[in-house]
């Protein structure tokens, strides 16, 4: 009896720890708690070119994340990407003329969405659409214009 | 001469046919049978005990020197590119999406999937399984599947300690020794690390690496010739196989997880 008890205390220890350290697992390491889980309000934008922007992505306002991108998708009839961003609730006073742009972090880094107040007293709600956006900045196609351009000079 | 090889062949495929049907057939009697565990807790308890507890040393440390590992390693290329803040990244990706899950069942199937063999293959050798047949009782269900169970419940606890311990160790080496930035370490490791995508897969690979792991140490224990020498074949292969199975699996979980 005295046996069994012990080993259940140290089976119970060891339950205990392992749940432990999936749970530091879960808050450390990932992004759980850090993740809207689903709450915040949603706004869209059309982009002629989102680069390499995907699902999960920041959003960011100042440099300061204020939600998440849910959702890339292709809209056929006017060939742009429209993407919907999730966010964060506390945020409820992003200007209606808000600039979206398309960021690189760093100059190999990931693609975010970057948004710009405007000077608007009307607020975006839920299922609004930012109007003024700008597309990401594909590398190829700037060197390509800048060898344009530079072959144009030189033919003068 | 050609027609003796020919029946050789023939024979190997045969017996390997026949010992995977054996083992499904063992399996299938095991999950049939596992009402057990809820009607008789405390066979259950002491089997998390043998395989979960005493593995929790050679898990936990394994775990933190296979993270500093990572983290040196980690560091050396990533510094290359300045990159050095991405080591956190690194480290804990690499440890809950593939590291903890495999090595974890790797090292358990050595140390614990051999000793359930062994401990099988000699109650049979013994006809201590006869003997529990005699008596009405299912050996099947009184033997295997607490410890089969024991294996599914301790297989993701100490998956997660591995990782957990495996951070703690790149975070030891990168930020302790080599002063990569603390704040960042942790950081950018959160902001790339998704719960559902690296955590959940990884506890599901090890849910998935602990049934077979005890699925074929139990069976190869089960399916033993009763000698010392059937026995001792039998640990062999126990390990061999649950190795190649984890190895083999990693791969199609792998495909089917991050696949896209």
């Amino acid at each position: 009896m005295n046996k069994q008890h012990s080993i259940e205390v140290v089976v119970g220890a060891f339950m205990a720890a392992g749940l432990v350290a999936l749970f530091f697992l879960a808050m450390r390491v990932s992004n759980l708690s850090a993740a809207g889980d689903g709450t915040g309000y949603v706004l869209t934008a059309r982009f002629a070119n989102v680069g390499s922007l995907k699902a999960r992505a920041p959003v960011t306002m100042a440099g300061v994340r204020v939600g998440r991108v849910e959702d890339v998708k292709f809209d056929k009839s006017t060939y742009e990407a429209v993407v919907t961003m999730r966010i964060d609730r506390s945020v409820d006073s992003i200007p209606d003329d808000t600039f979206a742009n398309i960021f690189t972090a760093g100059l190999l880094g990931e693609q975010y969405v970057g948004l710009e107040a405007g000077g608007s007293e009307d607020y975006l709600k839920d299922g609004d659409e930012v109007q003024h956006t700008q597309s990401a900045l594909v590398l190829e196609q700037m060197i390509g214009q800048f060898l344009f351009s530079k072959a144009e000079e030189g033919g003068k | 001469m050609v027609i003796e090889a020919l029946s050789r062949l023939g024979r190997v495929g045969i017996d390997a046919l026949g010992s995977l049907g054996r083992a499904h057939l063992l399996l299938s009697r095991m999950v049939a049978g596992s009402s057990e565990v809820v009607r008789r807790p405390p066979l259950l308890v002491a089997q998390v005990y043998n395989l979960g507890v005493l593995s929790v040393l050679i898990v936990v440390v394994s775990g933190l020197f296979v993270g500093m590992v990572l983290g040196l390693q980690g560091y050396y290329v990533l510094s290359q590119f300045g990159a050095e803040e991405s080591l956190g990244v690194m480290v804990a990706a690499s440890l809950v999406r593939e590291l903890g899950p495999v090595v974890t069942a790797l090292l358990v199937a050595g140390r614990a999937g051999s000793a359930l063999t062994a401990e099988i293959g000699l109650m049979k050798a013994t006809e201590q399984l006869s003997a529990l047949e005699m008596m009405a009782v299912d050996p099947v269900r009184r033997i295997l599947v607490p410890r089969l169970w024991g294996g599914i419940v301790a297989m993701p606890l100490l998956a997660g300690m591995f990782s957990a311990v495996g951070v703690m160790g790149g975070y030891f080496v990168g930020v302790g020794l080599l002063g990569v930035d603390d704040g960042a370490f942790w950081s950018q490791m959160q902001a790339k690390l998704d719960f559902d995508e690296d955590l959940v897969n990884g506890v599901i690979k090890s849910l998935g690496f602990g049934i077979v792991v005890t699925w074929i140490a139990l069976f190869q224990g089960y399916d033993s010739a009763p000698t010392s020498e059937g026995v001792s074949r039998a640990t062999t292969r126990a390990v061999v196989h649950s190795a190649l199975a984890v190895l083999g699996l990693d791969f199609v979980l792998t495909a089917l997880m991050f696949g896209n």
